[in-house]
């Protein structure tokens, strides 16, 4: 087996977006290249809102899919740019593990596509901003990747197919130290293995 | 096979017998004299009878240690009256007159090549007599530690306390553009003979250091999730003591060595465990839904001081050794977080927030009063000197942390800067045993 047929093409777009993001010289442009849905209240603007909607949209299509492999495969509805499944990260607020109402709901298309996907692992990054005591931060992003573990295992993924890690405050997506790019590194980010 | 697996054989760690020098060293800026700091003299040491030149000033690191205390406050070498270097050679009514309550007076011989005879002589010059006199024995390679021991004589000698000059700190270095981003180090406890542990791709966490100051634990993430391991400093070996599903972080070694507290979440959310080092035996202290994590035991070694936000916000809280009911011990603010204690116990340092700024405060456990000791916004990590006199901690200044120490009455301040990294989570190791 080589590494050429190991790396998928959505694991390379997902390499250049997380280095997009890195380089990203506004907030701005962070959002729009990771968020395609609300996924928290206080990072949201109105124009990131709007992209929101096509992604609902494509939600209900990719919810009847799952289950019938004939219609898109795993790795075709992980390769999608768009709909509810492209959003990869949700993010909390500041000391606090909850996750939104509209968090949940991504969380539990990624659920649904868990259980319908076998062959699919996911490993879940808990992440916090600077602010505290690094220890402290890191079991805040522990407890923060538990909150999304627990949806996935509710709407039927399997255990054995879901990886927690926390780094903390170990890896900010921002490295400012404002209230914008604290909402950003407070997150959980989702990255998918085919097997 | 995943593709994390390839990755992973790529991005091994090094691991580093502690004489493996680090490039960079750290270098000390010292804030300005402290009022009511005594004034003493550290005069340069005579070395005019050496075949070659020392490759420290002895002298220097001395006047540099007294001075971070906070304590004392050594006069600048170019307003030195005299340069004597016998207690015979002074004229102390000079030395009065210059405003100096104490004079260091030294001289280096030299034995055979690289072997030296370091002798000093601290004198009170208010009363005109010798206080302390020491010959000591040295080589090239040991020459900063001799110069951090008589900063420790001297110190005990007018204070009362020993001093902690000669020992040293743990703390991680993250790096940019260089070919390993995370350094595990230890250094001397002004920032010099900085010395590489472990380099690793991934994050390195929470250094710990034995009570006989010849180990560290740490958490490292180069099996790209955090696992605590124990390294022996000397010889770099190591074992991984935990790698348990989810958490495995904050080791913090017994009074006796014999436990490491840490915290997992293998049960489901973080708690504080207990591990016998020998036996591999895990005992669970603390059972709650919350965050409990950030342990450090009391020195009888029978008690557990942790964080929890089981009450809604991080505040500090005790638990036996052996388990049972813990008890809350911080009131005042929202965010209390990574006590260290007092070596008497009587004081716990801890990161405290308050509207939104986080600042290292110390509580005095008998009257529960809380003092902030620093003026900064992204504090963290304390530690207290094996002597209590001092804490080291981290602070976040632009893109870098930067380490900084703390006289525990807030009014001696240092910052051991450096240009090479961020530095965070200093822990500062025992005493040498004597």
């Amino acid at each position: 087996m080589t590494i050429s047929n190991l790396v998928k093409p959505w694991m390379i777009a997902g390499l250049l977006a997380v280095f997009a993001a890195s380089c990203a010289s506004t907030q701005e442009e962070f959002i729009v290249e990771e968020d395609g849905a609300p996924v928290d209240g206080q990072a949201q603007t109105g124009s990131v809102g709007d992209g929101s909607s096509g992604g609902a949209d494509a939600t209900g299509l990719a919810d009847g899919d799952f289950g019938d492999g004939t219609a898109m495969n795993a790795l075709e509805t992980l390769e999608q740019e768009d709909g509810t499944m492209s959003v990869r990260i949700v993010y909390f607020e500041f000391d606090s593990a909850k996750l939104t109402s509209e968090s949940i709901e991504v969380l539990e298309t990624h659920g649904n596509f868990i259980s319908a996907n076998g062959e699919v692992t996911v490993r879940l990054e808990g992440h916090a901003d600077e602010r505290g005591s690094r220890e402290y931060n890191i079991a805040l992003g522990d407890r923060r990747a538990q909150s999304v573990r627990r949806v996935l295992l509710f709407q039927g993924a399997s255990t054995d197919q879901i990886e927690t890690v926390s780094y903390g405050e170990e890896q900010p997506a921002v490295t400012d130290h404002t209230e914008e790019a604290w909402s950003l590194n407070r997150r959980v980010e989702l990255i998918y293995t085919v097997n | 096979m995943q593709l994390k697996k390839l990755v992973r054989m790529f991005s091994a760690v090094m691991l580093l017998g502690v004489l493996q020098p680090a490039h960079a060293a750290l270098t000390i800026e010292i804030a300005e004299g402290v009022d009511g700091a005594l004034p003493i003299a550290v005069v340069p040491f005579d070395t005019s009878k050496l075949s070659n030149k020392l490759p420290v000033d002895l002298a220097e690191i001395v006047a540099s240690d007294l001075n971070r205390s906070g304590v004392l406050n050594s006069m600048n070498r170019a307003a030195l009256p005299a340069n004597p270097h016998y207690s015979n050679q002074v004229k102390y009514q000079r030395w009065r007159s210059a405003g100096q309550d104490y004079l260091v007076v030294g001289r280096v011989l030299e034995k055979s090549p690289g072997v030296y005879n370091i002798e000093f002589q601290l004198l009170d010059v208010l009363k005109q007599k010798q206080l302390l006199g020491r010959s000591m024995p040295a080589k090239t390679r040991n020459l900063r530690s001799r110069a951090h021991q008589i900063s420790d004589f001297i110190y005990e000698q007018i204070t009362g306390t020993r001093g902690a000059f000669n020992t040293r700190i743990a703390y991680v270095r993250a790096q940019k553009n260089a070919a390993r981003k995370y350094v595990l180090q230890v250094a001397d406890t002004d920032g010099f003979n900085a010395q590489n542990v472990l380099e690793s791709d991934e994050p390195i966490m929470s250094p710990s250091w034995s009570p006989d100051g010849k180990s560290l634990a740490y958490v490292s993430f180069e099996n790209e999730r955090p696992e605590i391991f124990i390294q022996h400093l000397a010889t770099a070996r190591r074992s991984k003591v935990a790698g348990f599903r989810g958490l495995n972080s904050a080791p913090s070694w017994s009074p006796d060595g014999k436990f490491l507290a840490l915290v997992l979440s293998k049960d489901g959310s973080p708690d504080v465990y207990t591990l016998n080092t020998a036996t591999k035996r895990l005992k669970r202290l603390t059972k709650h839904r919350s965050i409990d994590t950030e342990p450090v035991w009391t020195s009888d070694g029978r008690a557990i001081i942790f964080t929890s936000d089981r009450a809604g916000s991080p505040q500090l809280y005790q638990v036996n050794a052996n388990g049972g009911k813990p008890k809350r011990l911080t009131f005042e603010g929202r965010y209390n977080t990574a006590a260290s204690l007092s070596p008497d116990g009587k004081f716990v340092a801890m990161v405290h927030g308050d509207k939104g700024q986080y600042k290292i405060a110390q509580y005095e456990r008998e009257t529960g009063n809380l003092i902030v000791l620093t003026d900064s916004s992204l504090d963290e990590s304390p530690s207290f000197s094996p002597n209590g006199k001092m804490l080291l901690y981290a602070s976040t200044r632009g893109n870098n942390g930067f380490l900084f120490a703390v006289s525990i009455d807030g009014r001696a301040k240092h910052k051991l800067s450096d240009q090479a990294g961020d530095i965070r989570e200093p822990v500062w190791g025992p005493f040498e045993s004597k």
